[in-house]
Formats: structure tokens, sequence, C-alpha cells
């Protein structure tokens, strides 16, 4: 299996859309075989459209608001004592995560297909606030299908959701999390394709999706290059890109300009949610060696028994708590391009507590993980060494879990 | 020789009425119960499909994902379900079975080990909703050098040039979906409409088994006497589920409807 050079890697699966020959596909049902092959010629011949990619950066501008800050990290940098730690701050951009560009650019395809309703998933319940408020901006009526699990648990999102118009179906199916709400919202779209678009929220699903949400997400490497040779005159000679890894779809976008690039120039580790750190259940299907499975339509490594059933996981953080991954991370896992490896529940909250300490940041429970990892591996690396962390969440969502768990104090200037 | 899918729909065509499929979870609601139900079934309904239940399916409504979690939860695995097909088959009044899945239990068996599970205890057919064409060409065809009948879908969204194709690469028996729903939907499309296409997919093939599933109930299958075969799944579901909550015996009851069903369209 091998990455190739010069093309973009969401465009290096098959014809079948598989990449490196087995992650991916369109395992669906006969009836969604339409509206993807409409969606694929849609997206194939609009990504290279410059009247469409105009639009759409006028909207990631204007609306969005980039670029999101690049900044350093000078007291953290200090306490850990190695390497240069800075941040992107993803979390400037508009509704406070990554997930407001696949939001955006499947409205837009949305509108253009002439459909008037759009439906999508969430975990964390940022996939769904983004898609309600770009369902808002641009005229659709918007469902989301959120596990009741995590309806209870990110109760700011759901309610930003509900006020953007809404409709907040809860799932009671399975685990009640995130992998429910992707399998009802398919389920829904199976009934609904003829009228309804669908955004799956991640970098998963049939391979369409998957193209679509890299595509959208890659913003952030986009303006990261351009922000290092602003900084440095040039990419640094050694960069190392910690981000959270659930369905993949932050890390994929923080990595994407990068990809050519030697990996001892730039690293890519992806922080998967090991979950709590007495259970043995986790959302970390690459780094404790899942095997291959279908899950949504897609061929990954998945969490599942020896039967094929999906196994429930189990995190702090709504976000990453998913049994699958995306097949870009399993590509790139196998190409070997980038490093996998998982912090703990009760790690993720420590570096929580350690960078509001140090810095004027609050990174939701998913970036905490990535930040973790880097904290640990950063005192071991010279003072050239650029560690980067895409700070892709703002903690505002997570109050109600880091008052339960940390205290009073470190929710109070949210 | 015909194989037992063709000849139960050769037996209905010549008693002048369509072939009655029925579909039941496999383990729904204990696996002695699924076998007790099959048997059952078995005296009014030509051929039987069998869920295997999974626990992510995309394609299935709220009555098949009941009895499916129902399933799983009182512990049927695999092998299991091979067994309840096998016990079935040396019953006396056994019909041919079809397996009903996503692919991901078939990828995880290994497909080759499947394929000789499924002839070993006697399973006729697979369909794998998951696994459209042409993903589905390789499988389909290990599937018919095991003799196993692989089962093509159509639904109201596949394209003429893909109808085409797909009845040529399908063996006797297709499957069309009757309406973009998931299963157990409410009929939304009017029956007029539903035959139209399948007198479409008919002519590309006359000699194909069609059958029509999906929202086919005691209230609609009679709409749909002139076909080659129904098939009845979410309606037998619920009747379990709502056995099971009124505490009657789900084998009794779901027997009763099946030959109610029968009736209607003899």
């Amino acid at each position: 299996m091998k990455l190739k050079k010069g093309i973009p890697v969401i465009d290096q699966g098959d014809k079948l859309g598989f990449w490196g020959g087995k992650f991916g596909g369109n395992f669906v049902p006969e009836t969604l075989k339409k509206p993807i092959e409409d969606l694929e010629i849609q997206f194939n011949k609009l990504k290279n459209d410059k009247n469409f990619i105009r639009e759409r950066d006028k909207y990631f501008k204007n609306w969005i608001g980039t670029p999101t800050r690049f900044i350093k990290l000078n007291n953290l940098t200090k306490h850990v004592g190695g390497a240069q730690i800075w941040s992107k701050v993803v979390s400037d951009a508009n509704g406070g995560a990554h997930k407001i560009y696949n939001a955006t650019v499947h409205c837009l395809l949305a509108k253009r297909s002439g459909k008037k309703v759009i439906i999508g998933d969430t975990g964390a319940g940022y996939a769904g606030k983004m898609l309600s408020m770009a369902a808002k901006k641009f005229g659709l009526k918007c469902k989301i299908f959120m596990g009741a699990k995590d309806i209870k648990r990110q109760q700011p999102n759901v309610k930003a959701m509900k006020k953007n118009g809404a409709d907040v179906i809860p799932v009671y199916s399975g685990s009640q999390t995130l992998v429910d709400a992707v399998s009802e919202c398919m389920r829904f779209w199976v009934a609904n394709c003829d009228t309804t678009a669908m955004c799956v929220g991640s970098t998963v699903g049939p391979a369409i999706f998957v193209r679509i949400c890299g595509w959208s997400t890659s913003q952030i490497s986009r303006e990261l290059k351009v922000q290092l040779i602003n900084q440095f005159g040039k990419v640094p000679k050694k960069i190392k890109l910690y981000n959270c890894v659930g369905g993949g779809s932050s890390s994929f976008g923080f990595w994407n300009e990068f990809m050519d690039y030697d990996k001892k120039q730039v690293e890519f580790i992806g922080v998967e949610a090991g979950g709590p750190a007495k259970s043995k259940r986790h959302a970390a299907p690459l780094t404790y060696g899942s095997k291959i499975g279908i899950l949504h339509g897609a061929a990954q490594y998945v969490n599942q028994d020896s039967d094929g059933q999906i196994e429930e996981t189990e995190s702090i953080s709504a976000g990453l708590d998913y049994p699958g991954i995306s097949p870009l991370h399993c590509f790139l896992k196998d190409t070997k391009r980038a490093r996998y490896t998982a912090a703990s529940d009760e790690e993720a909250l420590k570096a929580y507590q350690i960078v509001t300490k140090y810095e004027n940041l609050r990174p939701s429970l998913e970036p905490s993980h990535a930040f973790s990892v880097a904290i640990k591996e950063a005192k071991k690396f010279s003072k050239n060494t650029i560690v980067i962390i895409n700070s892709c969440g703002d903690a505002y969502k997570d109050r109600g879990i880091l008052e339960k768990k940390l205290g009073k104090k470190y929710v109070k200037s949210n | 020789m015909l194989n037992p899918i063709s000849l139960a729909f050769k037996k209905a065509k010549n008693e002048k009425r369509p072939a009655l499929l029925t579909y039941t979870v496999a383990g729904d609601s204990s696996k002695k119960q699924s076998l007790e139900i099959l048997k059952a079934i078995s005296n009014y309904a030509d051929i039987l499909e069998v869920g295997v239940p999974h626990n992510t399916p995309v394609a299935d409504g709220g009555q098949i994902q009941t009895s499916s979690y129902r399933a799983i939860k009182n512990g049927i695995k695999m092998n299991d379900i091979f067994k309840i097909v096998k016990d079935f088959k040396t019953s006396k009044n056994s019909k041919p079975i079809i397996l009903m899945g996503y692919y991901n239990m078939i990828f995880q068996y290994g497909e080759n080990n499947f394929l000789k599970k499924c002839k070993k205890s006697g399973v006729n057919g697979l369909i794998v909703v998951d696994l459209p064409w042409p993903e589905n060409k390789i499988f389909s065809k290990k599937c018919k050098k095991n003799s196993i009948n692989f089962i093509q879908l159509l639904s109201p969204t596949t394209s003429n040039e893909r109808l085409k194709s797909i009845t040529k690469d399908s063996h006797d028996m297709i499957y069309y979906i009757s309406m973009l729903s998931t299963t157990g939907g409410k009929l939304k499309v009017s029956p007029n409409k539903i035959l139209a296409n399948y007198n479409k997919i008919k002519k590309i093939n006359p000699n194909k088994n069609c059958v029509i599933g999906f929202g086919i109930t005691e209230k609609t299958i009679s709409k749909f006497k002139n076909t080659d075969g129904l098939v009845v799944g979410s309606q037998i579901c619920k009747e379990i589920t709502r056995s099971l909550n009124n505490r009657q015996n789900p084998v009794i009851n779901v027997s009763k409807m099946v030959s109610k069903l029968r009736k209607k369209i003899s």
C-alpha cells in the first residue's frame, strides 16, 4: 500500500471508492446508489469549478472567519520545557469548531442540487450545531439525529441547534451515541433521498462523504501552511502536528496540505480516545489494533466482536466516541504516513487543566486528548522542533462534564 | 433439476398465485422460539427469509430493529443461526431458506467459510442489504459456484441501465424494493406505480422470479396478486413484539397471521 505524491489523498481511491484497495467503498443499500452517484458527479465537477471555489472561499472568509489564529503557547512551552508549542486555534471559526467547513460545503451542494431539506448526524453536537447554522444561513430545513445519551451530555450544543430552527431527533437505539445517530440518519436518507440531502458529520460513511468532508476541512492546513511561511519564512525543518481523531475530519484537514512532505519534516500524530483508564472499552480502533470491518457504508478498522457486531465505545468526549475511524486514516496508518496513539479520559482532563492554567485557551475535551500526548512528547524534543496542536473545539459545550469532574473553577470564565 | 427456490416459485405459479415469502429474525425472541416460528409458518409460506441480526443496520425500520436487538441481546451468534437453519431443514415441512443480513457478518466469517457453512446447513439463498451491484460481482459468482442464490436488489431509484446490468447478473430471483423507505414503512406509493416498475423489470427478463418487498402487509398484499412473489417482514416482527408484550405465544400468533396472508393471495 502506497501513498501517491501530487494527488490529493481524497482522490487516491480506486473506481469503487477504496483507498489502498481495502478501505472505504460504498456498502450501501441499492436505494442509495443513485443519490450517491448524483452527489459524486456534482462534487467531482464543482471541486474544480473556479466559481464554486470562489463562492466557498467567500463564505469561508466572511462568514466562518478564516483564517483562524496560529499562536505560540509561550507559557506552556516554558512549563513543559522542550519543543516550541504552538496551536492552530480552529475553534475561532464561527460556531466554535471545524465542523463548520463541511457543513457549509454540504449546504452549498444541497442548494445547487435544489434540495430543500438537509439532514445530519452529530455526536458532540458540533456537527449538528454547525449544520443547523449553515442550513439557516442558506435557507434549508434541517434535521439533526443525535444519540439520547449525547443529548444529555452536550446540552449547550443541543440548545444552539434548536435556536437555529433545527429539529433535533433523539436516537434511542443501541448505545444511544454517535454510532446510532449515524445509522438513524442514513436510514432516514434511505427513505427520503429524493427530496433530502444528507451531510455526514465526519470523514466517514460512503466514499463520497469521506471525500467531501476531507476536502472541506483541508481549509485548516491551507491556512496553516501560509501562517507557517509568514512566521518562519518557510515550512520549518521539524514540525509535529497533533490532532485528536474520532471520525477523523479535523485531523485530516489539519494534515492534508503537508501530505507530500517527508514525515521526518512534518510528522502527523493522531490521538484517539482511550476511554476511562479503568475500562476496557475505548474509541481507539487504530491504537488498539481493531480488525477491518464494515461500518456505515465503509470498510475501516472498527471495534467489533468476532461475529461482526459493532462494539460499544466509551469516552468522556462525545466527539471521539465512535467505534470506527475514517478510511483515510486507515490508509494513512497502513502507509505509515501518520502515527496513532491514544489518551485516556483522565489524561485528557489533566491536559485541559494544564492548558487552561498556563494559557488563555480552552480546548474542548476532544483536542484535550491531543494536548495530553503533545505535552508528554514535547518534553523530549529540542527547542527547534515545532509542536502544533489543533485546538479544533471550544470547551463551552463541555462545561457540564468539566464542572462535575473538576469543579466549578474550571468553567467559570466560559 | 430446478433449485429449491425456483421450484417454490414454480409451485406457486401452478397454483396461480404469488409465492409468499416471510421474514423473521433468527434468534427472536430466542433461538428455540425462532426455530419454532419457522416450522410453524412454513405450513403457509413458500420461502423463508431468515434475518441475520446486526446492531448497526442502515436499512431497517423500527420493527425489524426491535426484533434484531432482542435477538442480539439474547445472545444469538452466527453459528447459532446456521444451527437453526440446519435444524429447520431436517424438519418435515421444510421450505427454502434465504439468509438476509449485512455484509460485515459475512466478511468477518470469511466469504468462503460462510458459503461452506451455508451449504452444510442448507441455506438456499442470500440477500446482502449493503452489498450492491457491482460491488457484489465477485461474491455473487462465488455463491453461484456453491449453488446458492445471490439475490440482487432493485429499487425505485435504480436507473434503467442499472436495472439491465443487475438483472443480467442476477440468479433465479430478484427483489424489488417497492418504495423509498426503510423496512416496515407505510406503503407511500400507489400499488399501480409499484406494479408498473415491477412489469418493467419483468420485461427485461421474464424468466427471473421477481418479488416485491417493503410495505407489504395484510392490508396491502391482495393488491399485488399478479406477481411472482411477495415478502412480508416487519408486520411479522411487529406481531412477535406484540405477542411478547401481551404475554401471548408468538408462535401461534405469527402462524395465524401468515396463514391469513396466504389466504389473501390464494
